[in-house]
């Protein structure tokens, strides 16, 4: 029997994902509304000065972005484990590692980038100057995609474990914390007058060093939770 | 040093001595719950030998 | 070498051995942990800057080195079970978590008591505090995790991967918090870990780490022999021990 290429079995992942996503495109959205529902919080809980809120802008732009995916990342694997779907790939044979980056990355695709694309908006609702635009898209998709990572392996240990949304916050929060260090604080840089490229070189840094080694974490954390 | 100043450490008293209290506490603490851990894996091992002991009916 | 190596993973060999090393861990570590407090609160003159607050120092440093020194062994130990699937690992590991996070606990207290004298509030986000809070998030994540499972094992495997991603994240977490503290010079850049002071006034420092270093391996001794048992079906040798 011949064996399907690993990347045609990843995009097959890839867009069966999308595929199904589509189908349900309310559950794409509600991330997406979470986000902007966050963000005004911030406001009406201090000063509608636009001012006093640029200070924090990029903060709370980048929390409320995290919190949102995380809020997505907590299905990633459920209904995949439910029907057995993730069994069949642990038995398939293919690199698991790559099948599941590829589950991640449709999943970025559907809930990270449009958080991205809003940022903007959302940013500038606070206070953000234009010129910060740029720095806050590239933290953003670097900081979102390093999230769904990290999310993912948080996903896979936590799959079977009931309410498991909040573990996997608690789980994945404090080791996102250099992420919104660095992401938030190059948008602050670049509002004070700053060059942001030494905490988004540490970004993009940390985002292809989780490209590299989280599948594997992934894979053995989907092991451990398939077996039986 | 006379008995008076080492209690009163420089005004800094409070600070001082609630840190080496909490220090004391916390390794208390692990003192115990380290005994009491190794005690209820005993208790609970030894009662499933003897249940493993007992005839079947 | 080896055959030492497979005798000690075995259970029961290890709670005999672990029972036998533990009161030569426990003795020395009380020993050294009361004179480093006699000689710390007594022996060393007042600091000519902080006075007799900087004695915090003697119990601040220590428990933040073996919050970090035990979260490492904790993860070594949990990629060691992982890895050739020794449950003695797995066992060790699970036995740090409680320590290490009493540990991270008490080095954020003695560092928010010690703050208040030296920068007139009890919290501040200095690199070393901030550090040390996301280092108990770690802690408490990695105890959640483990509470979450019904199965020994799937509960094992599972915080393992998790305390591996952890400790491979730690520098990373230090490097950011400290790079987060330089992008505001605080008013007065003091340096709440080691100040410049005289060698004679590090001796009860070294003293107090050496005996909670002993100090952690009779705990460990301790809560590994309960694990052990917890985790042994085989009713054989249980009936000889204790």
């Amino acid at each position: 029997m011949k064996r399907t290429p690993i990347f045609e079995a990843a995009r097959l992942v890839f867009q069966r994902d999308l595929t199904l996503a589509w189908r349900r495109w309310d559950e794409v959205t509600q991330p997406l509304i979470f986000y902007v529902v966050v963000t005004t919080m911030f406001p009406l809980a201090t000063t509608p000065d636009l001012a006093q809120l640029r200070v924090i802008s990029g903060g709370v732009v980048w929390v409320a972005a995290l919190l949102s995916s995380l809020l997505a990342l907590e299905a990633l694997f459920r209904s995949d484990v439910e029907d057995g779907t993730t069994e069949q790939w642990v038995l398939s044979g293919q690199p698991l590692g790559w099948l599941l980056l590829s589950k991640v990355a449709a999943h970025w695709m559907l809930t990270g980038l449009p958080l991205v694309v809003m940022s903007p908006i959302v940013g500038t609702a606070l206070g953000l100057p234009f010129n910060a635009w740029g720095t806050l898209v590239i933290s953003l998709l670097l900081g979102t995609g390093t999230l769904s990572i990290l999310g993912g392996i948080g996903a896979a240990l936590t799959v079977g474990v009931r309410r498991g949304s909040v573990l996997l916050s608690l789980l994945v929060l404090p080791l996102a914390m250099p992420l919104l260090i660095f992401g938030a604080r190059s948008v602050g840089m670049v509002m004070d007058g700053e060059s942001p490229a030494g905490p988004l070189q540490l970004l993009a840094a940390i985002f292809f060093m989780a490209l590299s080694l989280g599948p594997l974490a992934m894979s053995a954390a989907i092991r451990i939770s398939v077996e039986n | 040093m006379d008995l008076q100043k080492f209690f009163e450490m420089g005004g800094y008293a409070g600070y001082v001595w609630s840190a080496y209290g909490l220090t004391a506490l916390v390794l208390i603490w692990n003192w115990w719950a380290a005994r009491r851990s190794e005690a209820e894996a005993q208790t609970s091992a030894q009662r499933r030998s003897e249940l493993s002991r007992e005839p079947r009916s | 070498m080896w055959l030492w190596f497979h005798k000690l993973a075995s259970p029961p060999h290890a709670y005999r051995l672990l029972g036998k090393m533990a009161p030569w861990f426990g003795w020395p570590a009380l020993i050294l942990i009361l004179t480093a407090t006699w000689w710390g609160l007594f022996k060393v003159p007042p600091d000519y800057q902080q006075g007799d607050a900087f004695r915090i120092l003697y119990v601040h440093a220590p428990s933040a080195w073996m919050s970090m020194f035990t979260y490492v062994v904790m993860a070594v130990a949990a990629a060691v079970g992982l890895i050739w699937r020794i449950k003695l690992a797995h066992a060790a590991s699970a036995a740090c978590a409680p320590i290490g996070a009493s540990f991270t606990f008490l080095a954020l207290a003695t560092g928010s008591i010690w703050g208040k004298p030296m920068w007139g509030t009890w919290w501040v986000w200095d690199a070393r505090l901030t550090s040390e809070l996301l280092l108990l998030f770690l802690y408490l994540g990695y105890m959640a995790l483990r509470a979450s499972f019904d199965e020994a094992q799937r509960a094992d495997r599972a915080s393992a991967v998790l305390a591996i991603v952890g400790v491979i994240n730690v520098p990373i977490i230090h490097y950011s918090v400290q790079w987060w503290t330089t992008l505001h010079q605080p008013a007065s850049v003091t340096k709440m870990g080691k100040p410049s002071i005289a060698a004679v006034m590090l001796v009860p420092l070294f003293l107090m780490i050496a005996g909670f270093q002993l100090y952690f391996g009779w705990a460990i001794s301790r809560r590994l022999r309960g694990e052990i048992l917890r985790r042994e079906r085989n009713a054989g040798w249980l009936k000889e021990a204790s």
